[in-house]
């Protein structure tokens, strides 16, 4: 009887497998905030714009994985020279873009030169401000000199904005993208969505699905009845905000809260009164109750960080305890200050919940130790203008989700205003660096000092609400970079 | 003056005996009324701090403490409601009194000039009018920023060319009648006719119009609030109330009720009103009714 | 006829230029420069600038007028700042959804709102008027997107019959199609609901001024059936009012969706016109809005000339 039932039990799985194996799906809709102006990542810095090509469309020298490592892409190798200042990438051979040109040396040599003139686009280009020349060595290798040795190079040919584009096709990029990945692109209906559909001639392992449609979705409550009703599959990052509890329960949802890059801040304007006095930065740090804004903002799901770092990243150096709650203590900072009385400024915020919510709870919690903020929300362009261009603004919310980007404090005329000599030689220091130990403490030096000089308030590091249907596998569950990358993604049933 | 056919003044006794049969000027009375009580106690008193957030308490449903729950931040959505009357009110009747206060003024002085400045003004309202309100408002928040102010300044500009247009007909109605004629060749200048006699005449047919702007006011700047362009945090606005709703709706749906109801009560309220009012002060449509 | 009709093209045509100059350089006047919302945070000064010179945004604002107003007599929009398509693409494609919503809100609103009207001014003064004017002056009172919240809430997240937001989009085949005509269903109750309010309060109204006339009295007096009189004889009579009414509310519904294409997230012209707005395209803005106020202007003219053709008296006085 016992093996009666193994037998019926090993037939059964036999069914199942074989009837998945006919009827998996090979189309996928994946739900994203926010649609992109256009869809040539070299030439914008828009995050939705990475969110559909990268990995999908198109492809870089090397890439960037699930968790932040660097891998060979359309460089199958490469060597560094002694002195670090010369980079040979051999190229994969035999593959085409998808309007059927060959990839060549010629193309890397080209989409280099474009980023790096004078009249580009590319909102990245101090990736790369530390080349000098770019060389064709044949069709299949090129040389980089750089001007000084930089650990992150590599890391930073990973980057969207480093997508290797040919010259044919680079003025139509930004309407009908062409590259060399797995998926072409198909259609896009402006105000609705981009549709995918696999690249037949793929260099690399082809991909499992056939057809994949990125839905715009900005609205939280839209997202939440789109998964429920079936009509997104999946959400790399959900703004399921509090309705998470109901599809966590869900058996037809599986919920993964993953790490970003998005350090989400208190900015606060170093060069401006008062917040040039490091005791009123240190007085606002401990009046900032972390749990409540993480709770009130990201619904619980943002984990606190004390410095400008991810913890997700293996150099993180946890520093919350840096400046705990303490009303009493923040008081006695703002009196030393002379400014017993507290004061007054704005807080300007930009359009993102966790910003505006986020900005009425730390207005509440800065109202107790006197600090009266008035609220001032905007439009992004307002707030680039104002507050990244102009620096005209006292505090602001903002999560900053590039990836390893805490040299933004080593920056002069960043819109901080913080200036820190130490800081500055440990950036400089890491850049030469290529040892990997030698930069993860680099790094954790760099955490530290921004820690110790409060340059703002640090808040919580953005959760990645990963929410998709329990039948697909494949997704990534942190973003290192931003990214949907589909090429491993399959349904198992 | 008593002559006049059109509007013909009641007698102050008559006009309180008919006002407490008609119903819709008494529903409206007391709909408005009492809100307009609740913005005033919400000066003096409300249940709960609403500058407080206290986030651990988010969401709660109805209860004992919380007549009507607490909002995504924990604050006391009844106490939101009173204390955003006041933001709703104040935003309309101070658009409502740009509007008149513009277009009164500019009606009344076409209607007595006619000939260029009239047509001018006429032209200017079409043009004005071709805008869709909404979408202006939307651009005059975008120019200045969002915020109680400039949604008055939104909201009151398109006020503007109702009154003129109804003062203007009102005023051209009277400018031929006997008793204008009679003022005329007193030798009265327009200013003081349109003072002593236009003005008079026409504030009925004002009071009527300004109830129903004043309640389209609300309406519009529930909308402008909504979409996130009337008053900013801390200060607590029905529109915005809904907005925040909009994303919680599968788990707290009072949070969306109660906003809603404030707001349509309200509307009703001062439509009622007007209605009652131009029944009483119009006794041409009263055989209409 | 003719002269009038000169007359009222000519006014038609003139608010339509001065419109023009007040939307182009208002819309200049905005804060926020679009170079810099295309690009995101971390660009660099020279890249904004060769941006810039791109976009045309370094001419002087008159020579851009001049040059934006040429290419609208031809039915050239311009490109949009933020999507690399032309103005006119855009345009023509929201209408996809903007266009159907109307239609089905106001014969939603229509279908309401007649009948209702027509049967409250048929019971004037009975119980049956009183409620069902009561109800209108409620339907007018509740403000559209409360009423889009509340529907969300039972039909979508309650019932899930229909979806609570978003536009697939129109497809190639008939489910595809009805999936799309599905998301609009919503919508459109919400717009069609405070509308039909309306409508039915002025088809009351004007029913009740219409049978009040002469003729209809004769009519009666005649024997003819209630029922024939009312619908054939006074409804008839009463439309032009009903008629001046639908046509603002069409130019409304086309234009002032904005709200519920925002509650439901509808890539429809108001969603459009909103997000340029905050993205600073201005260029679609500019479009986008004197299609929309040419639209009213229309709506407009064509009102008066039905009047005119009624009531000849109104030729001459205007």
């Amino acid at each position: 009887m016992k093996r009666f039932s193994t037998m019926l039990g090993a037939a059964m799985v036999l069914l199942a497998t074989s009837t998945a194996a006919l009827s998996a799906r090979t189309d996928l809709v994946l739900g994203v905030v926010l649609e992109p102006p256009h869809l040539d990542p070299t030439a914008g810095a828009a995050a939705a714009i990475d969110e559909i090509v990268y990995a999908n469309i198109f492809e870089g020298l090397t890439r960037i994985g699930p968790s932040g490592q660097v891998m060979p892409a359309l460089a199958e190798s490469w060597e560094i020279s002694e002195d670090g200042k010369t980079y040979t990438f051999h190229l994969r051979e035999g593959v085409t873009f998808h309007d059927g040109t060959t990839f060549d040396a010629e193309d890397v040599k080209f989409t280099l030169e474009r980023a790096m003139a004078e009249d580009s686009t590319n909102a990245q280009k101090s990736l790369f401000a530390a080349i000098e020349t770019v060389e064709v060595v044949d069709a299949a290798t090129v040389t980089v000199k750089l001007a000084h040795p930089q650990g992150s190079f590599l890391y930073n040919m990973g980057w969207g904005d480093a997508v290797i584009v040919a010259p044919e096709s680079e003025l139509e990029n930004r309407e009908k993208p062409v590259g060399t990945g797995p998926f072409k692109f198909h259609r896009w209906a402006k105000g609705s969505a981009v549709t995918l559909v696999a690249n037949p001639d793929y260099w690399g392992e082809p991909v499992a699905l056939e057809k994949v449609e990125f839905r715009f979705i900005p609205d939280a409550a839209a997202s939440v009845t789109a998964l429920l009703s079936g009509d997104v599959h999946a959400f790399s990052n959900m703004q399921a905000g509090d309705a998470l509890p109901q599809i966590e329960a869900d058996p037809r949802f599986k919920v993964v809260i993953g790490s970003t890059e998005g350090e989400t801040i208190l900015a606060m304007n170093n060069g401006k009164a008062p917040f040039d006095d490091i005791r009123v930065r240190k007085a606002i740090s401990h009046a900032l109750d972390r749990e409540e804004i993480i709770l009130g903002a990201t619904a619980g799901n943002g984990v606190p960080i004390g410095s400008h770092f991810s913890p997700a990243n293996e150099a993180y150096v946890d520093l919350t305890g840096t400046y705990p709650h303490d009303l009493d203590k923040a008081k006695e900072l703002l009196a030393e200050a002379g400014l017993a009385d507290g004061f007054s400024a704005t807080l300007k915020l930009p359009p993102p919940p966790y910003a505006r919510d986020g900005g009425e709870i730390i207005a509440s919690q800065l109202r107790e130790i006197g600090i009266q903020l008035e609220i001032v929300p905007m439009e992004w362009a307002q707030w680039l203008e104002q507050v990244f261009s102009n620096k005209d603004y006292d505090l602001t919310v903002i999560s900053h989700t590039e990836p390893n980007d805490i040299e933004i404090y080593a920056r002069d005329d960043y819109y901080f205003n913080y200036d820190n000599p130490e800081l500055k030689s440990v950036m400089a220091e890491l850049d030469r660096t290529a040892d990997p130990a030698k930069r993860n403490e680099l790094y954790g030096q760099a955490q530290r000092i921004i820690a110790e000089d409060a340059v703002n308030g640090f808040l919580f590091q953005l959760p990645k609400t990963g929410v998709w249907d329990a039948r697909i596998e494949g997704l990534w569950e942190n973003s290192p970079i931003q990214a949907n990358d589909l090429t491993k993604v399959r349904w198992t049933e | 003056m008593s002559l006049d056919p059109v509007f013909v003044p009641t007698p102050k006794r008559n006009f309180f005996l008919r006002a407490l049969h008609n119903r819709s000027f008494l529903i409206g009375l007391i709909v408005t009324g009492s809100i307009a009580l609740m913005a005033l106690v919400s000066f003096f008193w409300v249940p709960y701090d609403i500058t407080r957030l206290e986030v651990a308490n988010r969401m709660q449903g109805i209860s004992l403490s919380h007549p009507f729950g607490t909002d995504h931040m924990g604050r006391d959505i009844l106490s939101m409601i009173m204390v955003g009357s006041r933001n709703s009110i104040a935003v309309a009747i101070v658009a409502v009194g740009l509007g008149m206060g513009l277009g009164v003024p500019l009606g009344t002085w076409a209607a007595a000039r006619g000939g260029l400045p009239d047509d001018l003004l006429m032209r200017f309202n079409d043009v004005i009018f071709a805008f869709p309100a909404l979408i202006s408002a939307l651009m005059i928040t975008a120019i200045f920023g969002p915020g109680a102010v400039n949604a008055i300044i939104a909201i009151g500009i398109f006020n503007v060319p109702v009154f003129a247009r109804i003062a203007r007909a009102g005023a051209l109605a009277l400018w031929p009648r006997e008793f204008i004629l009679a003022a005329r060749a007193c030798g009265k200048g327009r200013l003081v006719i349109t003072i002593e006699h236009i003005l008079p005449n026409i504030a009925s047919l004002l009071l009527v119009q300004g109830t129903i702007q004043f309640a389209l006011g609300i309406l519009a700047e529930a909308g402008l609030s909504y979409l996130g362009l009337g008053a900013q945090p801390p200060m607590p606005s029905w529109g915005r109330m809904l907005f925040d709703a909009q994303t919680r709706i599968a788990l707290a749906p009072h949070l969306a009720l109660f906003p809603g109801l404030a707001i349509a009560i309200t509307v009703l309220g001062l439509n009622l009103l007007g209605d009652g009012l131009r029944d009483l002060l119009d006794p041409r449509l009263r055989h209409t009714r | 006829m003719i002269a009038f009709l000169a007359k009222r093209l000519a006014v038609g045509f003139a608010t339509l230029l001065a419109s023009s100059v007040i939307v182009f350089f208002v819309l200049e006047v905005l804060p926020g420069d679009p170079a810099r919302i295309m690009l995101g945070m971390n660009a660099s000064p020279e890249t904004l600038a060769a941006l810039r010179l791109e976009m045309g945004l370094d001419r002087p604002i008159p020579i851009r007028y001049l040059d934006w107003i040429m290419g609208l007599a031809i039915g050239d929009f311009g490109r949009s700042y933020t999507y690399s398509s032309t103005v006119m693409d855009l345009i023509l494609e929201r209408l996809g959804v903007s266009l159907p919503l109307a239609v089905i809100a106001l014969t939603l609103s229509t279908l309401i709102a007649i009948p209702v009207g027509v049967f409250a001014a048929a019971r004037r003064g009975r119980a049956a008027d009183t409620i069902t004017m009561g109800a209108a002056q409620v339907g007018v009172a509740i403000p559209n997107f409360w009423f889009a919240l509340l529907l969300i809430y039972v039909f979508a997240v309650g019932l899930r019959l229909v979806p609570a937001g978003g536009f697939p989009g129109w497809g190639e085949t008939l489910a595809d199609n009805w999936q799309a005509l599905k998301a609009l269903i919503l919508p459109a109750v919400a717009l069609a609901l405070p509308q039909a309010a309306i409508l039915a309060r002025v088809t009351r109204s004007a029913m009740v001024d219409v049978m009040g006339e002469d003729y209809i009295r004769t009519a009666r007096a005649k024997g003819m059936p209630h029922r024939t009189v009312l619908w054939r004889h006074a409804l008839r009579n009463a439309l032009i009012p009903v008629l001046t009414i639908m046509g603002l509310q069409f130019a409304f519904l086309l234009a002032g969706t904005i709200i519920i294409e925002n509650v439901f997230y509808l890539p429809g012209l108001g969603r459009l016109i909103f997000q340029a707005i905050i993205q600073r395209d201005l260029i679609v803005v500019e479009g986008v809005l004197m299609l929309l106020v040419a639209t009213i202007i229309l709506i407009n003219l064509a009102v008066d000339i039905c009047y005119a053709l009624i009531d000849p008296r109104l030729r001459l006085s205007r």
